[in-house]
């Protein structure tokens, strides 16, 4: 016995590795027979209760409408979502309905890991144009909010020290704005603008690429879509992003501090560009004296990210596991539910019908300045499947120049790096 | 395991062999009884190396294999095309990069303070806990530590500390009178490396103080009996007795930490990303960045491959320098 107990125990030990993973694998399949047709699917919302929220009564509502299809939600936390979903894809594995942020959806298309939406077009005309992504002429997801950038400021603040206050029709130009950071200095304020620059990841290509897309350049030539030169390192990126450079050498800006909206809060920023998903702790904090302000015009108008979360199918879904996330979808694009989305996770609302029903953003709405800012300025980021790419390549740029970096050659550096990866992706079928 | 010298239970724990008779039969039963144990020693050790073999192959040789594929490919972590074969164009890539070329310079400047201040270090705390007195194993502890709490945790908590409002800033300021005013650590491009190693050193250092503790246990008390007899100081006694005791754990320590050093990633990736302006990029950090966040997996598998083959000409190096004389 003594002799034989180890192999036997090794082959024990395999034996129900296998049997476990066996077990694993038939659990997956699930719904096949007489049951409802399972339809998984996962959410980037893990840590984030409210939008979860939102979702759970969704699918409870949707499960209990119908008995064909049965929606089985998994939540993963944001930081680890999109390589839960690259390593799903890899092992033939993804979830039947998936999210996703908007700019990555042409990647994940280019792929092969999505599918034509193939939604009614009486939902997807409804939404707002940035709540829709389109890849070479096809819809591949659909998302029930936008999200949008604005500089926060306090008007008591800005009177005080004789600055104007900027509108949509009238916002600041470049030169009202140094000269409003110059006297803001001056004023007291050590560091006048939270700009966020503390932050990491997606929020650098979001948050700077419209600024330089207000001042004429681009993170790539949106006609081609296949070289970044003279739109990355062009005279107009340059002046941008000595700008940029200059903001934090003459103190008007700093990468110090604490990610989200608690300087501004406290009072120790004049100004702060940041997104509608702060604005309501710094409306409970500073009330009616906010101001929501457009961002500054650096040439050819003010211009904000536009493009957020939304939902895809994927390639894995069978065919009639296709026709239920369909169904699914559409149910889920309600008024009645974008509006709850609107509401609970501080959003813009995709649909005209549900900003009426919302309370932060009708008409009257505190927030109602954010749909004005989305509509007039939004600007998707390039719809290529260069994106993640052109993206990481554009932060690790900016940090650089904001370090100090030579201005002109970190730029045709990071043209060459996104031209070099285009190149080798034989121009990712453009 | 029973008794080996009698050969009778030994013979009648096979049930297939019949009872021994004669001498003869004890002879050729020997002789069988020494094959007999020598296949089940081969299978005791088959069966005792085969998970590490596995293990081994599954996360280091495959790996490495199709690293070494890879790196001769434009493969990439999402694509609809095929990977397809470039030759060398991913090394020549590499040596232009120049992200690549400041990572080289960083890890080895990094192991270059890394190896000898850390292994000194170890060894100086190992001699003051090896003391007899009370409470060193409070020290031993205390020292010990950084190493069991997870560097991520580490790199948070400090780079909160470095932060320009930091506890490291407002604690010099104090101790200066305010005469000193905060800089942000990390985020200079002439403090950032120095602020990563000495973080580094401070989490590391109490595993080689173990390992230098166990060596230093190991050397016999009669020598510095001896050596004191003949009226050696100290000094001489660490010189004469401790140091060459010490061989053995000092190779291990040298190779263990150049290792470690160069594998340098998670200080970077937790604290600063390789910034500012690539003052903290590291081989492996470039690697990932490349491989992974950049998606091309095959120029990330040229980059590790570039870097196992420098750490492999190192390591013999060091292994050919430290080798036993006679």
């Amino acid at each position: 016995m003594k002799r034989r107990s180890l192999p036997v125990m090794v082959s024990l030990c395999a034996a129900s590795a296998l049997a476990l993973t066996g077990c694993g694998q038939a659990g997956q399949g699930g719904g096949s027979g007489d049951g409802p047709i399972e339809l998984t699917m996962w959410t980037h919302s893990a840590g984030n209760p409210a939008e979860l929220e939102v979702y759970e009564k969704i699918i409870t509502e949707f499960n209990a409408s119908q008995d064909e299809y049965k929606v089985v939600e998994e939540s993963f936390p944001q930081g680890a979502y999109n390589d839960a979903i690259t390593a799903a894809a890899a092992a033939d594995d993804l979830p039947c309905l998936l999210d996703m942020d908007g700019p990555i959806m042409p990647n994940w298309a280019w792929a092969g890991y999505l599918q034509p939406l193939d939604l009614p077009t009486s939902i997807t005309d409804e939404l707002l144009p940035t709540a829709v992504g389109t890849y070479e002429g096809e819809i591949y997801s659909a998302g029930y909010w936008d999200a949008a950038l604005s500089i926060f400021a306090r008007k008591s603040v800005l009177d005080a020290n004789g600055i104007r206050i900027p509108t949509v029709d009238e916002p600041w130009t470049i030169d009202e704005f140094d000269a409003a950071l110059a006297t803001l200095q001056s004023a007291g304020y050590a560091t006048p603008l939270d700009i966020g620059a503390e932050d990491a990841g997606e929020w650098w290509s979001y948050a700077y690429s419209p600024m330089l897309q207000s001042a004429g350049g681009d993170e790539i030539d949106r006609d081609t879509m296949l070289t970044a030169d003279g739109a990355l390192n062009g005279p107009e990126a340059v002046d941008f992003f000595t700008w940029f450079q200059e903001a934090f050498e003459k103190g008007w800006a700093s990468n110090a501090g604490t990610i989200g909206n608690q300087e501004f809060v406290d009072d120790k920023v004049a100004l702060s560009y940041t997104g509608v998903w702060n604005a309501l702790a710094s409306i409970e904090a500073v009330g009616d004296d906010l101001l929501i302000l457009p961002p500054p015009d650096f040439g050819t108008g003010p211009k904000i990210g536009g493009g957020s979360w939304q939902w895809g199918i994927s390639s894995n879904c069978s065919e009639e596991q296709t026709e239920g996330a369909r169904q699914y979808l559409e149910f889920s694009f309600q008024d009645e539910y974008i509006a709850e989305f609107a509401d609970k996770q501080v959003v813009i609302p995709a649909t005209a019908g549900a900003e009426a029903l919302t309370e932060h953003f009708s008409e009257d709405g505190a927030l109602r300045p954010f749909v004005e800012l989305s509509q007039q300025f939004a600007l998707a980021r390039p719809e290529t499947p260069a994106y993640p790419v052109i993206s990481s390549t554009f932060e690790k740029a900016a940090k650089d120049i904001m370090n100090g970096a030579d201005v002109k050659s970190t730029l045709d550096g990071a043209v060459k790096e996104i031209d070099a990866n285009i190149e080798s992706n034989d121009g990712y079928g453009f | 395991m029973l008794d080996n010298s009698t050969p009778a239970t030994e013979i009648s724990a096979l049930p297939a062999t019949k009872p021994p008779k004669a001498t003869a039969r004890a002879q050729r039963g020997s002789g069988r009884r020494n094959s007999l144990a020598r296949r089940r020693e081969f299978r005791a050790g088959l069966a005792m190396s085969t998970p590490a073999i596995l293990l081994l192959t599954f996360f280091l040789v495959i790996p490495v294999l199709l690293a070494f594929g890879l790196s001769f490919t434009n493969a990439r972590l999402i694509s609809p095309n095929p990977p397809r074969l470039v030759g060398f164009d991913n090394f020549f890539r590499a040596f232009e990069d120049p992200v690549f070329l400041q990572s080289l310079w960083n890890t080895f400047a990094f192991a270059l303070v890394i190896v000898p201040v850390q292994s000194g270090l170890g060894l100086l705390l190992a001699v003051l806990v090896n003391q007899r007195i009370r409470g060193v194993f409070l020290f031993r502890v205390i020292y010990f530590i950084p190493v069991v709490t997870s560097i991520v945790v580490v790199s948070i908590l400090w780079k909160l500390m470095y932060s320009e409002d930091g506890l490291i800033n407002s604690f010099i300021n104090t101790v200066t009178f305010g005469a000193w005013n905060g800089i942000d650590w990390l985020g200079e491009q002439s403090t950032a490396m120095p602020a990563i190693i000495v973080l580094s050193i401070w989490q590391a250092v109490g595993f080689h103080m173990v390992i230098w503790l166990s060596g230093l246990q190991t050397i016999p008390g009669e020598l510095y009996e001896a050596a004191r007899v003949d009226g050696a100081s100290t000094w001489r006694q660490f010189t004469n007795v401790t140091w060459p005791g010490l061989r053995p754990t000092m190779i291990f320590v040298l190779i263990t930490i150049t290792i470690d050093a160069l594998r340098l990633f998670v200080q970077v990736d937790v604290m600063t990303q390789g910034g500012p302006r690539d003052a903290t990029t590291t081989l492996v950090y470039h690697a990932v960045r490349a491989g992974y966040r950049q998606q091309e997996v095959g120029y990330g598998a040229t980059i590790s491959l570039i870097f196992f083959v420098l750490v492999l000409i190192i390591a013999l190096v060091q292994r050919r320098l430290t080798r036993e004389k006679d």
